[in-house]
């Protein structure tokens, strides 16, 4: 039998670069050969359902992040466009709304828009420091949902508005458009390249004649944006526009983000990769759920499942 | 050769030393040594061995085989820290200084006098004893201030006091003037001196020539991981050295250019100003030219540069392109009026590190490649970056390997192919040969040298006078952000010239 050759550090370096789509390979494998209501078509519309919401704003992260950004404010925009939008989507008594169904949507993006304008000129135009502004907006864009909203979550909504985030349709296709659209802007345009270009190294790039300025302020207008379309489909799904919506949902945008390789120092990432994060971490959830783990404990497993992927990409890259 | 002597007389004899990484050989069978009391040169190109010999020597690796010997005794050095208690210690290029700490802090970090069975530090002892650690050196720097806001040559004194401050016997030191300007540079040099009187020896790696000759006794030259030559620095000459470094003659170091330029007078500034930086700048370049801009770090020059190019504003000045007054408010300006800019520090401001040779080399031109001014279409930009690695033959195993793990040269390489890209008609270079091996110098002359030919103008900073000399066929001369000199090529004269960067220069 003819011998043959192995190069085994070309192997480890193969598995280490795609060291994460393995890991959600086992682990939704594992979870379906020893879970069996896991592999119910039920289970994965549900999961796709759960992962919508973090999947749209995972992907304005990953733009945010790749430029040596963070967004903190995400999950507080959801909830003021989630108010918003309600608010234009309210039922008469036969369920009808008072306005077109466009109008609700496009007041909620644009008020998520808006706040990622904000952010994005502040971090662009007056240097501050992305961690400082975002963290600022997620308090302020907070208290406006619940100023606007005089902290009552609106639930008379219309059946229009509500089929939004009915089913897996819904939240299954805006999340499909998000991340294609997510795909085509960071890996096939002039933007998505200026994108890794300032998150590397934003004096070279300046250099080179790119508008470093648009391209910050664009990336946080896209995650503001994005925001705003999650407020819609969170609020549509759960049948209520509440200022309290969306707590801590940054945080599972960044995590998604970085359990997909984006490195938080910029100029390293792929949309792929942050897909993936988002898969580990809802079939994650999901799975932990079927076994019964109580939630207390799922968000140690979690926490620990985001640290240990950061230490095998950074083993990888050496 | 040296004179003969003992092994006895040698403070540091390094002998028969190898070392391999990861099956490709960096050493072999190199030797060194070390007299008291001398300044001892390593020389070599980028890849020679002197960083890894460095490296073995303050314990950072281990050699694979051969032996040191410590004034006779033979020694292992099995980590930095027993590199130290052997009183080994290196000044290493990038200075990383506790920056929030005062001097005195940093001079005794992680050695601090302490109160007797406490622990806790003796704040007025540690800053005394720098205080006469200063004396000695005639140093005048307060031991109370905070790293942070010495300048680059004060930290480097720092770094050297704390290096003695050790009970060094050795101290090596790389690159020490690769930030400092030439006033510093001398009191360096005179600090040097004064570590010579004592007894020290210092291992001494640079580039710069001029400075190898000005302070070195002697110098071992390594070429591709081996021992070639050492030598008292009084028996070699600048053109003996290079070759011994390179292993060949470049005697066409500077490639000679038939064509010249044509007297057309393509870019002209007029009393360009900024308040602080540079002052009523005037100048004219003639197309096809090389047009030097000398002087000391520090005297303006890329000040004045980055504000033609649009990277910062003037208060007052006009520039003129062909004739025509022009507006550059920004890079993105002096890209539409066919100015190139190759910055000095390519690893800050040349280069995405992390991104592909591909995604650096068409960065400035993105848009030339994009349908609608947006989609990239990969195929053609796939093509003309294969056909500008063959072109400046860049050493890459392909368009996507990431720019961080190439050498230095091929690194300027990829930033000159950028540039190149967008068919410029005045090009700026400034230092473009800071840190790359000869080899790769004679190669961007060559590339400057034809760049002229097919009619570009190149402006070209330059802090080796060689270069200068070598290139240019006019040079102005900036000193405290003023120009003080101007000279043809015919004209061209060292002396003048570093006259000039001093200040002291009068035309007639």
């Amino acid at each position: 039998m003819p011998a043959q050759t192995i190069n085994w550090r070309n192997t480890g370096a193969f598995f280490s670069k795609y060291g994460i789509y393995f890991a959600f390979v086992l682990l939704a494998g594992t979870l379906a050969i020893w879970e069996p209501p896991f592999r119910t078509l039920g289970n994965l519309e549900n999961i796709l359902q759960q992962i919508s919401v973090n999947g749209i704003l995972a992907v304005g992260m990953t733009l945010v992040i790749i430029t040596a950004g963070i967004d903190l404010s995400v999950g507080s925009v959801l909830a003021l466009a989630a108010v918003v939008a309600t608010s234009f989507a309210k039922a008469d008594d036969d369920g009808h709304a008072n306005h077109a169904l466009i109008v609700p949507l496009a007041m909620g993006v644009l008020a998520g828009l808006a706040c990622g304008m904000v952010n994005g000129v502040l971090i662009a135009k007056r240097r501050l420091a992305p961690f400082i502004v975002t963290l600022g907006m997620m308090t302020v864009a907070r208290g406006l949902a619940l100023v606007y909203s005089q902290g009552r979550p609106e639930i008379n909504l219309s059946t229009a508005y509500d089929a939004i985030g009915d089913g897996l349709a819904g939240p299954g296709g805006i999340v499909m458009a998000a991340v294609l659209a997510g795909i085509f802007i960071l890996h096939f345009t002039r933007f998505g390249r200026y994108v890794y270009a300032v998150g590397g190294n934003e004096l070279a790039a300046k250099v080179s004649g790119v508008n470093t300025d648009r391209v910050l302020i664009g990336v946080y207008a896209i995650a503001g944006a994005l925001a705003g379309v999650a407020g819609i489909v969170e609020s549509s799904r759960v049948m209520s526009g509440a200022p309290s919506a969306g707590e801590g949902y940054e945080l599972n945008a960044i995590a998604a983000v970085v359990i997909g390789g984006s490195s938080l120092n910029g100029g390293v990432g792929t949309m792929a990769g942050t897909i993936v994060g988002v898969l580990i971490i809802g079939v994650m959830n999901n799975g932990l759920d079927l076994l019964g783990v109580s939630s207390y404990w799922q968000q140690v497993v979690k926490g620990a499942i985001i640290v240990c992927a950061v230490l095998l990409d950074r083993k990888s890259r050496n | 050769m040296p004179a003969q002597q003992s092994t006895e007389d040698f403070l540091l004899k390094m002998e028969g030393v190898s070392k391999s990484y990861s099956g490709v050989p960096a050493l072999q069978n190199v030797r060194l040594q070390l007299q008291k009391g001398e300044v001892h040169a390593l020389m070599g190109e980028n890849g020679a061995g002197k960083s890894t010999l460095m490296k073995i020597l303050s314990g950072i690796v281990q050699r694979d085989c051969g032996e040191i010997f410590l004034e006779g005794r033979q020694v292992e050095i099995k980590s930095p820290k027993a590199a130290l208690d052997l009183g080994i210690s290196m000044i290493h290029q990038e200075l990383n200084p506790v920056r929030a700490m005062t001097v005195a802090e940093n001079i005794f970090l992680g050695k601090e006098p302490c109160y007797p069975f406490t622990g806790v530090v003796n704040r007025r002892k540690q800053r005394e004893m720098t205080r006469e650690l200063f004396r000695e050196m005639e140093i005048t720097i307060d031991p109370d201030k905070v790293m942070a806001e010495l300048s680059l040559a004060e930290m480097q004194l720092v770094e050297i006091i704390k290096a003695v401050s050790y009970r060094s016997r050795i101290i090596i030191m790389d690159e020490p003037t690769s930030a400092i300007t030439g006033r510093e540079v001398a009191r360096l040099f005179e600090i040097i001196r004064g570590l010579k009187a004592r007894g020290m020896a210092i291992i001494y790696i640079s580039h710069k020539m001029d400075e190898i000759f000005r302070i070195s006794d002697t110098i071992t030259v390594l070429r591709d991981g081996q021992y070639i030559e050492t030598r008292p620095a009084k028996e070699l000459d600048h053109d003996t050295l290079v070759k011994l470094m390179v292993g060949r003659k470049i005697s066409e170091m500077f490639p000679k250019r038939t064509k010249t330029s044509d007297g057309e007078v393509i870019f002209e500034v007029n009393g360009l100003t900024r308040r602080g930086l540079f002052e009523n700048i005037s100048f004219k370049v003639k197309k096809g030219e090389v047009f030097g801009v000398a002087g000391l770090m520090g005297a303006g020059r890329s000040e004045v540069m980055e504000t033609v190019f649009g990277l910062r504003r003037a208060d007052a000045g006009t520039i003129k392109i062909r004739g025509q007054s022009v507006r550059i408010k920004s890079p993105a300006d002096g890209i539409q009026n066919r100015i190139a800019f190759i910055t000095e520090d390519r690893q800050l401001k040349g280069l995405n590190l992390k991104a592909s040779v591909r995604d650096n080399v068409t960065l400035v031109n993105l848009k030339s490649f994009s349908l609608f001014g947006q989609i990239l279409q990969s195929g053609k930009e796939n093509a003309v970056v294969d056909a500008e690695i063959e072109r400046m033959r860049i050493k890459t195993r392909h368009r996507n390997q990431i720019v961080r793990t190439l050498s230095g040269g091929n690194q300027q390489k990829v930033v000159l192919a950028k540039w190149l890209l967008t068919e410029p008609e005045i090009i700026i270079l400034d230092e473009p040969t800071r840190g790359i091996d000869i080899g790769a110098k004679a190669e961007i002359y060559k590339i400057i040298a034809q760049l002229t030919e097919r009619g570009a103008t190149v402006i070209m900073i330059s802090s080796e006078l060689e270069e200068i000399l070598g290139m240019c066929d006019r040079v102005i001369v900036l000193y405290h952000g003023r120009i003080t000199a101007e000279f043809a090529r015919a004209d061209f004269n060292q002396e003048n010239i570093i006259k000039a960067a001093m200040g002291n220069w009068s035309s007639n």
